[in-house]
């Protein structure tokens, strides 16, 4: 276990809660990005262990279900020495009739300093807010915002393209139902990022474009222009009926396969926020290929959530202090 | 004989074109005069500074009673009602179960009585158990006292099923009351379809939903010669294709509600369910043409669609919780604010809104100050600023997002029959 120098802070970090990337200035999300580069560098230098969060306790609350963010939080918080308590809504008192407000302030009052919160309804983190007075981390809400899934992607962006300023990120597939989506637009755009939405109409939410983004319904005329594409997966739990006709026909307009990443760029970045679904965004041999980054963007996952719960643990003590 | 003055108020009748101070005299819960010669009376009521006019009708309220009693009963609906300045109210069948039959609309006559507030008049369902597929029995729950027919905040889908009501109804001339929405559009949807909607991840309701299904209404209204009124318009188009309708001459009115005159959908970013409406607040635009169709007459009512929901029923994740604001009590200042301080409608005209437009609805003989009609009159202060604080609500449910605002305009006392029933008498 180390002490271990932290990023320098030009910015400081001034908020309780992290909901998404929406409210985040610019100088907010570098501050969080180099603060997970620093912890990327201890971990190569051998550095895994870290004392910061020595004596407070994480709770993590998910009211959907959820393996890769759920661990990926749990060795976070580990990984800071912090304590930690995972409650998953099946096998609950939620399923006794309890409010899910009435869950958290059960959760709190066992002494937790920040609560990683999950929820399948938009806007559930932001509720709690209202009635706990510990910080909260939103780890997915409804089709909201994914505040730690958009940072990891850009973390895993910016470590290959270093300036985003002009790059351009496509992303493909259900923009509609994806809070990946949402955070990755607010993220990408304030780091000066060209960001295309690439899917089916019926998939395009309204009004997108205000965004600052681009819209088109054609992944081969994209692609050429891409930097990196992101493959969202397809969200089949939160689509209401067929928003297209068969995974086929969405597979062969919107997979990438070996014969798309052959007319897209040389260097192009592969993404995938996971859990991937093989064969339907993305082909097996692209999944493992040399462009993609979907292990690099698990990997990278760790840091920013450490980085995160760091921050908001660290504004956490001082405003009590 | 009791008598009663009520003296010095700004006295406005819409009906019988009257605007000017001056004093009302009723004899035995009736209007006996209007500027009276003499004003001697056993009671005298002092309305300086006070504006005198009918008492407000409402063509749609939930109250809840049989089945949801722990979110208001047809007692503490009525007493809401009386609380903000409504002398009758219609209350939609949407209980558990359903107004849907005879005995049930005696039910909530029986009730209404026995709540010494406002009056209360059933609305009776339009299909049996309001499952949208069989006529309940009109005719008997017209005999059982219903006013009119609603299927409450649901949509008749089935076409040929609205076309029959349409239908069966224009045999009593009673008005059918719907809340126009194409169910597929609107399935799951919590919040207005656009920017702000795909900003919040929350599922929209397009303006379509509502569009297509006025188009239909009005064009069944057209095939049957029926009567239709449709209920808390929403959408700029809804609009015009009700002004559209009117100038060819069919029967078919609307209403809106105020949250709709004053709020719009970007405040709905910090997932306050008390904004959580149905049909959904929408944009600037949709707001807009509501206060222009108010305007010129293509809606000639504005109804709070009162709907109580008990604190554990709202106080829950956006997408969980059910729609709408306990409207009643908070329905004159808010539409103050949204009408009258920016000088969008004149007093009478807005006074109309309350009171002739849903008594001509309803085919109610309230609504004015005739010399003879009953003395149902509500005295407020047009000037009166306050704060509205959900804890005073004399309705079970607080479920509003005006607690905290800062208004104009307030209640001073409610009559019903001539006799005050607002404020009590015992707290008076």
């Amino acid at each position: 276990m180390t002490e271990m120098a932290t990023a320098t802070e030009s910015t400081s970090w001034q908020r309780r809660d992290l909901l998404g990337l929406q409210h985040l200035s610019r100088e907010e999300i570098e501050l969080i990005l180099d603060q997970a580069a620093e912890f990327k560098r201890h971990q190569l230098e051998g550095h895994t262990k870290h004392n910061l969060l020595a004596g407070m306790t994480v709770a993590n609350l998910f009211f959907e279900p959820s393996t890769r963010t759920k661990t990926s939080f749990s060795l976070a918080a580990k990984r800071l020495s912090a304590d930690t308590v995972d409650f998953s809504a099946s096998g609950s008192s939620l399923s006794k009739g309890e409010t899910f407000i009435d869950t958290a302030l059960t959760i709190q009052a066992m002494g937790i300093d920040l609560m990683v919160v999950r929820h399948s309804s938009a806007g559930a983190p932001q509720l709690l807010t209202k009635y706990l007075n510990c910080g909260i981390l939103n780890a997915g809400d409804g089709t909201h915002e994914h505040p730690t899934q958009g940072l990891l992607d850009i973390f895993t962006v910016r470590e290959q393209l270093r300036d985003l300023t002009g790059k351009t990120i496509t992303l493909v597939g259900d923009i509609k139902h994806s809070r990946v989506a949402r955070s990755n637009i607010w993220g990408l755009k304030k780091l000066g990022a060209r960001v295309i939405v690439c899917g089916p109409p019926t998939l395009i939410p309204p009004h997108i474009e205000k965004l600052g983004v681009e819209v088109a319904h054609k992944l081969d005329e994209v692609l050429e222009q891409s930097d990196v594409i992101n493959l969202l997966r397809v969200q089949f739990e939160r689509q209401r009926g067929a928003f297209f006709p068969s995974i086929a026909e969405y597979a062969h307009l919107f997979g990438m396969n070996r014969d798309r990443i052959r007319r897209a760029k040389d260097n192009v970045l592969i993404l995938a926020p996971g859990p991937i679904n093989r064969g339907v965004e993305i082909t097996p041999d692209v999944a493992d290929g040399p462009h993609s980054q979907i292990l690099h963007q698990v990997t990278n996952g760790l840091f920013v959530r450490m980085s995160c719960l760091y921050l908001l643990a660290k504004f956490a003590k001082e405003s009590r202090a | 004989m009791k008598s009663l003055v009520i003296q010095g108020g700004r006295v406005i009748d819409p009906a019988n074109s009257i605007d000017k101070v001056c004093d009302v005299l009723i004899v035995d819960g009736k209007v006996a005069a209007i500027d009276p010669a003499g004003s001697a009376a056993e009671r005298v009521i002092d309305a300086t500074g006070c504006i005198v006019s009918p008492g407000f009708i409402d063509c749609h309220v939930s109250f809840r009673e049989p089945g949801s009693e722990e979110d208001e009963t047809i007692s503490t609906g009525s007493r809401s009602a009386i609380a903000g300045g409504f002398t009758t109210v219609a209350c939609l069948p949407d209980t558990e179960p359903p107004i849907d039959t005879r005995a049930a609309a005696e039910f909530v006559i029986r009730q209404s009585k026995r709540a010494d507030g406002s009056r209360v008049f059933p609305l009776g369902a339009v299909t049996k158990n309001l499952k949208g597929e069989e006529l309940a029995e009109i005719g008997q729950l017209i005999h059982g006292g219903a006013v009119g027919f609603s299927e409450g905040k649901q949509a008749i889908a089935n076409s040929e099923i609205m076309r029959r009501a349409l239908q069966y109804t224009s045999m009593w001339n009673r008005p059918l009351l719907h809340q126009p929405c194409v169910p597929e559009l609107s399935a799951g949807g919590v919040m207005h379809e656009g920017y702000v909607s795909t900003v919040l991840g929350l599922r929209g309701i397009p303006a379509a939903a509502e569009e297509i299904m006025v188009r239909r209404d009005i064009a069944l209204v057209e095939n049957t010669e029926g009567r239709i009124h449709l209920m808390s318009l929403s959408s700029l188009r809804s609009v015009e294709e009700v002004r559209q309708a009117r100038a060819r001459g069919l029967k078919v009115t609307a209403d809106v509600t105020p949250h709709h005159l004053l709020l719009t959908d970007d405040l709905l970013s910090g997932f306050d369910t008390h904004l959580k409406v149905d049909p959904p607040l929408r944009t600037e635009e949709h707001r807009q043409a509501l206060i222009a169709g108010l305007q010129d007459g293509t809606i000639s009512i504005i109804a709070s669609d009162h709907q109580p929901w008990a604190q554990e029923k709202k106080e829950r994740e956006f997408d969980q919780s059910p729609s709408g604001i306990v409207g009643l009590e908070t329905l004159l200042p808010i539409c103050i604010a949204a009408l009258i301080e920016p000088g969008l409608l004149n007093w009478s005209q807005l006074i109309s809104k309350l009171t002739l437009g849903p008594a001509r609805l309803l085919g109610l003989e309230g609504g004015t100050l005739s010399v003879g009609a009953r003395a149902d009159i509500v005295i407020f202060d047009p000037q009166e600023h306050w704060t509205i604080d959900a804890r005073q609500f004399a309705s079970r449910s607080r479920n509003t997002p005006f607690h905290g605002k800062s208004v104009t305009g307030r209640v001073r006392h409610t009559l019903v029959d001539g006799e005050v029933r607002y404020p009590r008498p015992e707290t008076h």
